[in-house]
């Protein structure tokens, strides 16, 4: 597959893709914004701007539209933000590092561990809340990810792009098997699990978001510290080696990132893994392979769907609502189709 | 996705590797081929170890018959109430697993190939998941909807198959643009599968309970009660299809070296790539249809099969027998190992997913298609 390599040269070459790279970053920018404005304001009760902005500005109203606003809509529109994002940026990560297309956040093993972990705590403990999940995804997701790795590295290659995607097929095979041996003799079991694996920002109290942040917020920060690195293992281990680039550390590093991102994200709201899949690929298009746009992009484009869908979803099917995963995939990936057919994508 | 290797890689001192013995040449008039032994001794220790687990496996049950017992049933020499307990009551079960490994096997080595990608699968593209759909919502709306009264009254089988093949024709259709791009492919395929699960979790969520365990056990794949009437489609697929399949083989080498190579090399890109790719839609289709979409077997076999038997690419006739000594084999674990039987779905994975991990980390290829 042929590789496009993104030359940073100096001078006049150089300001078209600046200018449309500057371009791309502004738009998902206004995009962000207007997704958590509509998100905020729109949902099964109709509540105007006006309200919307008084309920915001000031803290001690007390109408049932202000706090509407400030405890249901206002920590859904963040939780949205954080896991939209989270999830895009470690989809872009992801098949970064393992140069691989179908690389999602999900095949590192996250996904995975934290169903089996879900599907344990709901069959042995009899846990039923999005947040009594939470830390049992996010210690799924962990294990999941770290077996995956020690697999990937154990052979005598070390961890390449192949090793470590077969790795983590592989483990994520044996790890749903477990939970698909749970599921059809336990009808209680699926009974709950089927409702946490769509993926949804419904239900989610404000507490939830707090509980995941710090992991998303060290996440981010490796991510982006990982960009440079990409940019040069893209080129092929070997020239990255020669440039200087430590490959066992820049793989830590951008794994270590994917899995509290991912780990993060599916703890909170479940299983979502069209924006992680499908994200990246939107803003290569744009963007080019520059990791450091690539990554930045990612997240704020991740951020923007994740919750147009989500308003989307409780528009059409009001007074109840469908389940954001469920939507971004219905709604998105028409796009993402056309998208692939019109433009030629750029390689990973 | 091709990872540069090196030509030859150092071995684990930094010392050359001994150089590898690529087979040897045979020349009859003027056809000629290389031979290499792994890559027929794998089949064929495959296809003795089928026979045997097959033979096994319609020993087992209530009553016990014994592997010699069987194996003289089958040549018709049987008698009586064997007779009818081997060939009526568990031959069956055994000869779609069988099929059914055969196909997902091959269909996977195909996709594989086509996209240089070893992570492309019918699984991963969207062609098993098209096949839940159709069959989830002819268990789940047939009670509800008159849509959905008409889908169950098709049957769960022949809506699988649907589902599938306007899957796979979505997917070739989606990608077709001059040309099968194999990175298209896999592009237009990741947004199939995420529609087709967005839309079988959806069914899910709103079904009854009821409804969707049983759907959850088609989904997960099982062979319980089949009998030669869901075997016969099959049959006539693979029959048709695996040596249309086999025939491609010499084309699919070419294929791998990139598009603008193949078509130097004489191959007609169009065509070769549109009968790939419907080869391996027709296979999985009709084998997720009998048994539903026994999963990772497509995924996990072909990269298993590469590693036992060597070469470049996945081959595609060890890929198929070992996918069928994989469904035989897992569903013998399931009906005599196991204190409750399972479906063969679950157990497909739990023993060729250990298996490839170990590969892996044992392995000494360092990268592979």
């Amino acid at each position: 597959m042929a590789t496009t390599v993104d030359v940073p040269a100096r001078g006049a070459a150089r300001s078209p893709v600046r200018a449309r790279r500057l371009g791309t970053l502004a738009l998902l920018l206004v995009l962000v914004a207007a997704a958590a404005l509509a998100s905020i304001a729109v949902g099964t009760r109709s509540i105007g701007v006006g309200d919307v902005w008084a309920a915001l500005v000031d803290s001690s109203l007390g109408t049932e539209e202000a706090v509407i606003v400030r405890q249901l809509r206002v920590p859904r529109t963040v939780l949205g933000l954080m896991v939209g994002a989270a999830l895009g940026l470690a989809g872009a990560l992801m098949q970064g590092h393992t140069r691989n297309p179908l690389g999602d956040p999900g095949l590192l093993g996250v996904t995975a561990g934290a169903s089996l972990a879900v599907v344990l705590a709901i069959s042995a403990l009899g846990i039923t809340t999005p947040s009594g999940y939470v830390w049992f995804a996010f210690a799924g997701a962990l294990t999941g990810t770290v077996l995956v790795y020690a697999i990937g590295s154990a052979g005598p290659g070390g961890a390449t792009p192949v090793t470590l995607a077969l790795a983590g097929a592989a483990l994520s095979a044996l790890l749903y098997a477990l939970v698909r041996a749970i599921l059809v003799s336990d009808q209680q079991t699926l009974d709950s699990f089927r409702f946490w694996v769509v993926g949804s920002l419904a239900g989610r109290d404000a507490g939830i978001a707090w509980q995941v942040a710090p992991f998303l917020a060290v996440g981010v920060l490796l991510a982006l510290l990982n960009a440079p690195a990409l940019n040069l293992l893209g080129l092929g281990e070997d020239v990255a080696r020669g440039l200087g680039q430590r490959i066992w550390l820049a793989r830590a590093v951008g794994l270590a990132a994917v899995t509290l991102l991912c780990g993060a994200a599916t703890a909170a709201c479940g299983p979502i893994a069209f924006v992680g899949l499908v994200v990246p690929h939107a803003v290569r298009a744009l963007t080019g392979p520059d990791h450091r746009w690539l990554l930045p992009c990612s997240a704020l484009a991740g951020a923007a769907l994740l919750l147009v869908a989500d308003v989307v979803g409780r528009v059409v099917a009001r007074p109840g609502e469908l389940q954001v995963g469920i939507v971004l995939a219905l709604i998105g990936a028409p796009f993402f189709i056309a998208l692939v057919r019109r433009r030629r994508t750029a390689g990973l | 996705m091709s990872v540069a290797a090196p030509a030859r890689p150092a071995g684990p001192g930094g010392a050359p590797r001994p150089p590898v013995r690529r087979g040897r040449a045979v020349r009859i008039g003027p056809v000629s081929a290389l031979l290499r032994w792994r890559q027929l001794a794998v089949p064929a220790a495959g296809f003795a170890a089928l026979v045997l687990v097959a033979a096994l496996s319609m020993g087992r049950g209530d009553f016990p018959i014994g592997v010699g017992e069987v194996l003289r049933t089958l040549a018709g020499l049987g008698e009586g109430p064997q007779e009818f307990i081997v060939l009526e009551l568990r031959a069956p079960r055994v000869v779609v697993g069988a099929l059914v490994g055969l196909a997902l096997g091959v269909s996977g080595a195909l996709f594989q190939t086509f996209a240089r990608n070893p992570l492309a699968s019918p699984d991963t593209l969207g062609i098993t998941t098209g096949a839940s759909v159709g069959a989830v919502a002819a268990i789940v709306l047939s009670g509800s909807t008159s849509a959905g009264a008409l889908l169950g009254g098709l049957g769960i089988p022949l809506a699988a198959l649907l589902g599938a093949l306007a899957t796979g024709a979505l997917l070739f259709g989606l990608t077709w643009r001059a040309g099968v791009d194999g990175y298209r492919l896999v592009l237009v395929g990741i947004a199939l599968w995420s529609v087709g699960t967005a839309l079988t979790d959806w069914l899910l969520t709103n079904a009854e309970i009821y409804d969707a365990a049983s759907a959850y056990v088609w989904i997960t794949g099982s062979l319980n009660a089949r009998t030669w009437s869901d075997a016969l489609p099959l049959t006539v697929a693979v029959v048709v299809l695996l040596p249309l399949a086999l025939a491609a083989s010499r084309v699919l080498t070419l294929l791998q070296f990139g598009d603008d190579t193949a078509r130097g090399l004489g191959v007609r890109l169009a065509g070769a790539q549109t009968a790939v790719v419907l080869l391996a839609v027709g296979l999985v289709a009709f084998a997720v249809s009998a048994a539903g979409p026994i999963t990772f077997v497509a995924l996990v076999v072909p990269q298993i099969a590469v590693r036992l038997a060597g070469g470049a690419r996945p081959p595609l006739l060890a890929s198929g027998v070992l996918g069928a000594l994989l469904v035989v084999g897992a569903d013998l674990v399931t009906r005599t190992l196991l204190p409750q039987a399972l479906p063969v779905g679950i157990l497909t994975a739990a023993i060729g997913a250990p298996y490839l991990l170990w590969l892996l980390v044992r392995g000494r290829r360092r990268s592979t298609v």
